[in-house]
């Protein structure tokens, strides 16, 4: 599955300054399959907006080349790119109709009047919206002005197609829909999609990749599954999903697996990720889903077995969760089944249990 | 509690509530009114009324009547066709007396010359002349022999027409257009028709400086909407600085640059471009120059303020859809300043239209506008009929473009312009 087909879009050793003192983007290389969707994951000021408009055309790198099917187009205008875009406010032209919003990247590009009607008309049917070709996008909600930016960008089948941050303005219902909307069409059409958000459970609805970046860096590409399961640092665990931190110093290191000293007292074994070797501290990661609450008494010594006590529990509809004093967190989160935090009163002392594979020994954070 | 207000709101038909809410709003209304009266009241009496007033001086035309008050009162009955009647005669010669004795003979004499020139001396000879009233049945006799032109049928026709309460002929010699012997409009003298002319030199004159000020406006104000905060402000001080100098100031430096002496002319002269000095000042090209630096501010600040509303987002949607730069910007930025370009070329426009100083210091005698007609008949020649009719037909014009402007300006509004 690694780079059998060139890549529709390469950066190549990419970086970027505004100011001249520090860089937005520190050497950048990045590949993009050709029909794949992916998402560019960070935070704000991480550098991935920076990415996007780069290879939009609106910034220019200040080193390196962008390549886009094998041709370097770091000096080509936006408009001859070939490249479409969604924006996070639509930008959809006011003074123009509907269908001239869609019609807009055909009449620049000189296509016959006859198709580019008929290429309207189907991508207003691909949005469902054929009855609102004559109304301006100020008389349309924010979800339908979004399909309007859609097909606008979709309309003129470029190779690529950006996307940034296109559901933030939405609300929480309207947002999911059409991520599965996107989802859909992404794989309906065959089209190559960049898409940049915040938003992490959004990059893992939709993507087929996702590059997590931070401080202009790229800290790790990969399937959604495999991020979440295998973070190659602590800011990838920790950004992607709920996550808890315990600090520690790695005492052994035996193949995979470590010995780590926690600070808070006690030793747990873990998957050996991010270490450099025995003596190193080191910052471990368990998911909530993970762990497993033992009432205090009960006999069994697992390898990771660390006392806890109960601070607070949340109920959230489909699951609850436990807050816990471990180890000196005092905010370590264990998912129960619903209605399994009945049994927990805010003092009670107890174990918490997981297993080794379960848990990662990753750079200190 | 809650019963009770649910019964409250069940017995209250809707008409307590409406008129509850009224005296909700009344209270709000009446501070608001309180709030601008003073305003109000200022405009009403130092502006309101004294256009009024201009306005109807347009069309009084009462000076006649008081003076030759049984005059008029006996041509009532004149059909118009021969020379009035001998009782008409007697009661011109009584009307004379009496005016002479009061001393009001000019002012009859004044307005009645406006119409029929020589007029003034046709009148002021009979008064001199006419040592007392005529006998019976000879008054018609008497006045020929004093003047000729009271044999002439035109002459009772002036004072039939000058007879009032109200009359057109100033709104009608505004437009270059008079009434004949006859009653019916016809264009008039060509030595008397002028202000056709001189109307289309103001539109004219408007026009162009309205044109230099947006060719020259729009670029400062994209400038000034996509230069970053630091720079635009520097910017926007520099657009307002004439604002803070006067008027006369500003285009009294335009004479010191322009003249035939003048900086301008020293210099390219200096550098051997130029043997002899430019005509620069006073002819339509100082006008244009000195009206044009004067407004530019009026055209800029409009298309500044529609200019920031439009996001680049705009822009870049349109580059990245394949529109190259010239595209974009024709058919997606250009569209969305229309409402600051429409609003700025009319305030620019009215502006100009009503410039007066300007105009007189730096034009050439071709080149004056039609308030300095104005003026001129308000303060030399005190005919304030024609000064009121010229400056109603200016004002017509005015509310007509700015009744079109809002006409356009509110289609815009229901067609587009929204921001998303």
């Amino acid at each position: 599955m690694v780079t059998s087909a060139p890549a529709l879009v390469r950066f190549s050793g990419i970086q970027k300054t505004y100011d001249g003192e520090h860089l937005v983007v520190k050497n950048l290389d990045l590949d993009i399959r050709k029909g794949e969707f992916i998402t560019l994951l960070g935070p704000s000021g991480s550098g991935k907006t920076t990415t996007l408009m780069m290879l939009a055309g609106f910034e220019v790198p200040t080193q390196g080349e962008i390549y886009l099917a094998e041709r370097p187009i770091k000096n080509l205008p936006p408009h001859k790119r070939d490249i479409g875009m969604v924006f996070q406010n639509y930008a959809l032209f006011p003074h123009l109709t509907i269908a001239e919003n869609i019609a807009f990247p055909l009449s620049v590009r000189n296509t016959n009047k006859a198709e580019a009607q008929e290429r309207v008309k189907a991508a207003l049917r691909m949005i469902k919206m054929e009855s609102l070709a004559q109304r301006r996008p100020g008389q349309l909600s924010g979800g339908q002005q979004q399909r309007v930016a859609l097909a606008r960008a979709l309309v003129f089948n470029p190779q690529l197609v950006l996307m940034d941050e296109p559901l933030g303005a939405l609300d929480k219902r309207l947002r999911e829909q059409m991520q599965l909307e996107i989802k859909q069409l992404h794989e309906t059409m065959g089209i190559t999609i960049v898409y940049v958000t915040h938003d992490q459970s959004e990059a893992l609805t939709m993507s087929d990749r996702i590059a997590v970046f931070n401080d202009g860096i790229v800290q790790q590409i990969d399937r959604p599954d495999a991020l979440y399961e295998h973070p190659v640092n602590s800011f990838v665990a920790h950004f992607i999903g709920e996550n808890n931190v315990l600090a520690g110093t790695v005492e052994t290191v035996d193949k995979e697996y470590c010995g780590v000293a926690l600070a808070g007292g006690g030793t747990v074994t873990a998957r050996a990720v991010n270490v450099s070797g025995a003596g190193a501290s080191t910052s471990l990661s368990v998911r909530p889903e993970r762990i497993v609450i033992v009432p205090d008494g009960t006999s069994g010594e697992g390898p990771n077995r660390l006392p806890a006590r109960v601070q607070n529990t949340i109920y959230l509809g489909d699951h609850a969760l436990a807050v816990l004093d471990v180890c000196g967190n005092a905010e370590f989160m264990v998912k129960l089944q619903p209605g399994a935090h009945r049994g927990l009163t805010p003092g009670e002392e107890l174990f918490v249990t997981f297993r080794p594979e379960d848990c990662l020994a990753l750079d200190p954070a | 509690m809650t019963d009770a207000l649910l019964t409250g709101a069940d017995a209250s038909t809707e008409v307590p509530l409406k008129r509850r809410l009224r005296r909700a709003e009344r209270t709000r209304q009446v501070k608001a009114l309180a709030l601008v009266a003073p305003l109000l009241l200022f405009l009403l009496f130092t502006f309101a009324g004294p256009i009024a007033g201009m306005l109807w001086r347009a069309v009084d035309d009462r000076e006649v009547r008081q003076v030759l008050p049984q005059t008029i009162a006996a041509l009532a009955s004149w059909d118009g066709k021969d020379l009035p009647d001998e009782q008409v005669y007697a009661a011109l010669a009584g009307d004379i007396l009496a005016a002479r004795t009061a001393g009001t003979i000019a002012i009859a004499a004044k307005r009645l010359n406006y119409a029929l020139n020589g007029f003034r001396t046709i009148l002021t000879s009979t008064a001199r002349n006419l040592k007392a009233a005529p006998e019976p049945g000879t008054a018609r006799e008497t006045l020929g022999k004093i003047n000729p032109a009271w044999r002439e049928r035109a002459t009772w026709t002036t004072i039939k027409d000058a007879s009032g309460p109200v009359t057109g002929f100033n709104l009608l010699s505004a437009l270059d257009l008079t009434r004949n012997a006859d009653g019916a409009i016809v264009a008039a003298a060509p030595d008397q028709a002028i202000y056709r002319d001189i109307f289309a030199r103001t539109f004219l004159i408007s026009l162009a400086v309205t044109a230099f000020c947006l060719i020259l406006g729009f670029p400062v104000a994209y400038l000034l909407a996509t230069l970053p905060p630091g720079r635009s402000n520097l910017l926007m001080i520099f657009v307002l600085l004439p604002f803070w100098t006067s008027l006369l100031v500003r285009t009294c430096a335009w004479i010191v640059l322009l003249q035939s002496k003048g900086v301008v002319n020293d210099s390219l002269h200096w550098l051997g471009i130029i043997d002899a000095p430019l005509r620069l000042i006073y002819n339509r090209f100082g006008v244009c120059v000195a009206m044009t630096h004067v407004l530019l501010p009026f055209m800029i600040l409009p298309l500044y303020s529609s200019m920031k509303a439009i996001s680049p987002a705009y822009m870049r949607a349109a580059a990245s859809l394949g529109a190259p730069p010239l595209t974009a910007f024709l058919r997606i930025y250009l569209p969305q300043t229309l409402p600051g370009i429409g609003a700025g070329c009319l305030l620019v426009f009215i502006l100009a239209l009503g410039y007066y100083i300007t105009p007189a210091l730096v034009g050439g005698a071709a080149d004056q506008m039609i308030s300095y007609f104005i003026a001129l008949y308000t303060t030399e020649t005190a005919n304030w009929g024609l000064a009121s009719a010229l400056g109603a037909v200016l004002l017509l014009a005015t509310i007509l473009l700015a009744l079109v402007y809002g006409k356009l300006v509110q289609g815009q509004q229901v067609t587009g312009g929204m921001k998303n």
